[in-house]
């Protein structure tokens, strides 16, 4: 019987339904880091060739970031308050009294959300070639992987939060406070490229730090390193065996 | 109260022997981090039957409610739904249990109409929401969202999302918290329904009205026990002043010869008149009484205690 199964399909409507009803979320997740490529791409500067970068134009060393920072809010502030609330309500409990079980909730959040970062990401990449000029990725498949590995860290990051935060204000709290971090070493305040060696070394062994640099990578045209996407995947299997062993539907 | 009566004699709606209890709870136990909310708690409920636990705040029904559902496990005893285990056999029990939860609550941008789709979606025999809709005083509602609805349109929505299922057994928590009075009796007309239509419902109260109109029989729960189950009419007979007899008197009456009455339970004088709790003995011997004194009783009113007063005497603490 589907309606048992981990992803029920009325649910998934469902939750998309109420995601598309929060204008905050879809401002954030999906138009925000593209509106901060193309603002940081009309400053002229942020359009000549930077050594400090290999070579490489500021907006071409954003491209990477805007894709991550949507990822990261997808997985921060979208699910942690919103899963939270779930549970502090007492939705999943309702949800537990039917033949569905309320993990349909769970997968549903993370369809949804993972959806709208993908999309964030896709039209982050678009505006950057049509306006700026930004080469699409070298190594499509390559980039996909990272892409898709940075995903599965936020999303289990997130879930994580869920999980330890005992009310939605707290999700909300913590989520904010955990995104600064997240989006430092992502870099958007300075690209991992034009970090110094020692800092890019230590932000390499975070998830967002290791994801940016494989995504550049394959930006250039290269396979990711290895050790980039091992780190990367290495924190989504972490992450996530957090998020099982201390999620509590009620 | 003929009415009541009348109510608890077509009560176990089979006749024949083959009556089966749907839900069996024995000696059920549950303690929270050292403090004890359900001790020993047993009952059954026949098929088609409307059950009631009663109690005061704190007693352990919602916890023994929660049992039933599933939604806790008991730390001892053992609990049966249709023959299943709520905690082993979830999923099953899920599909022939409806349940209205107390403080639980749906998204807040939820509209009625795609919460009563949603929750439809999940069962195989769902019943049409329209018409429950319509019942429920919904349909004006069908496009509002949840977080918009007033306390008693949200919960005549979770009504309608535990009936949706077409359950066999449904397990209703405070039932009408929050609804105004026709709505109350709306509901309480829909319950009946939903019985007759061979649904068991067990009712989790501390309304009296509620567990005296509704219910075929009740468990008084008090302090995780159960303090006593019967009908209502019997529960009203158990208690000590089962029948009230009022009147003013139209000579002064002495204490002594009231006080002497057989069956007395209470006596009280307020305004010149006189308020005596007893039995069916108290009353004949108060009539003799008055004629004997040759006292006329103005306004005479014998009525039976209500189950308010038979639940203040059942639940009376010992500490």
């Amino acid at each position: 019987m589907s309606t048992t199964g981990l992803v029920n399909t009325a649910v998934l409507r469902t939750e998309f339904r109420l995601f598309r009803r929060e204008p905050a979320g879809i401002f954030w997740i999906m138009l925000f880091p593209t509106l901060l490529l193309a603002i940081l791409g009309s400053i002229p500067s942020f359009r000549e060739a930077d050594p400090a970068l290999g070579g490489l134009r500021p907006v071409d060393a954003y491209v990477p970031v805007a894709l991550l920072l949507g990822l990261i809010i997808g997985g921060l502030q979208g699910m942690p308050p919103t899963l939270t609330g779930y549970r502090e309500t007492g939705i999943l409990r309702r949800m537990s009294t039917t033949p569905v079980r309320p993990s349909a909730l769970l997968a549903a959040q993370m369809t949804v959300l993972g959806a709208a970062s993908l999309v964030s990401a896709l039209l982050t990449l678009a505006v950057g070639r049509l306006a700026f000029d930004v080469a699409l990725p070298g190594q499509p498949l390559g980039h996909l992987l990272a892409l898709l590995l940075a995903l599965a860290a936020s999303l289990a990051l997130g879930a994580l939060l869920s999980a330890l935060a005992r009310t939605a204000k707290i999700a909300t709290a913590v989520g904010s406070t955990a995104l600064f971090p997240m989006m430092f070493t992502a870099g958007v305040w300075l690209p991992v490229e034009a970090m110094p060696d020692l800092m890019a070394d230590i932000v390499g062994w975070t998830p967002f730090g290791a994801a940016a640099q494989a995504l550049g990578e394959a930006s250039a045209g290269h396979w990711p390193g290895t050790g980039h996407l091992a780190v990367t995947a290495g924190w989504a299997v972490l992450l996530t065996a957090g998020a099982v062993r201390w999620f509590r539907w009620e | 109260m003929a009415e009541r009566d009348g109510r608890c004699a077509r009560a176990p709606s089979t006749t024949t022997l083959t009556v089966m209890s749907v839900i069996d709870v024995t000696d059920l136990r549950k303690a929270y981090g050292g403090r004890t909310a359900v001790d020993g708690v047993s009952f059954s409920v026949d098929e088609g039957e409307i059950f009631g636990i009663l109690g005061p705040n704190g007693a352990g029904k919602t916890t023994t409610a929660e049992c039933v559902e599933g939604l806790r496990v008991p730390d001892s005893g053992r609990v049966r739904v249709a023959g299943l285990d709520p905690v082993a056999d979830h999923d099953e029990v899920t599909r022939v249990l409806g349940a209205q939860l107390q403080e639980s609550e749906l998204q807040p941008k939820l509209t009625v109409r795609e919460a009563l789709e949603l929750y439809a979606s999940f069962h195989r025999r769902p019943a049409d929401w329209r018409p429950l809709a319509e019942r429920l005083g919904l349909t004006e509602k069908l496009t509002t969202r949840f977080a918009k609805l007033s306390g008693g349109q949200k919960q005549r929505l979770f009504i309608a999302l535990a009936l949706i299922g077409t359950p066999r057994i449904v397990v209703l928590d405070e039932l009408t918290t929050g609804l105004d009075p026709r709505a109350r009796r709306d509901t309480w007309q829909l319950i009946e329904d939903v019985r007759a239509g061979g649904v068991t419902v067990l009712l989790v109260t501390h309304f009296m009205e509620e567990a005296q109109r509704l219910c075929d029989r009740i468990a008084v729960i008090d302090q995780g026990r159960v303090a006593a189950l019967d009908t209502p009419a019997g529960l009203v007979r158990r208690s000590a002043g089962a029948t009230v007899i009022s009147f003013t008197p139209s000579a002064p009456l002495d204490d002594a010869d009231l006080n002497a009455l057989p069956g007395l339970a209470s006596v009280a004088r307020k305004d010149g008149r006189i308020t005596l709790s007893g039995t069916d003995d108290t009353v004949n011997a108060v009539l003799t009484l008055l004629a004997r004194s040759r006292v006329t009783a103005h306004q005479l009113r014998v009525t039976d205690a209500t189950l308010d007063d038979a639940f203040l005497d059942l639940t009376e603490s010992p500490a």
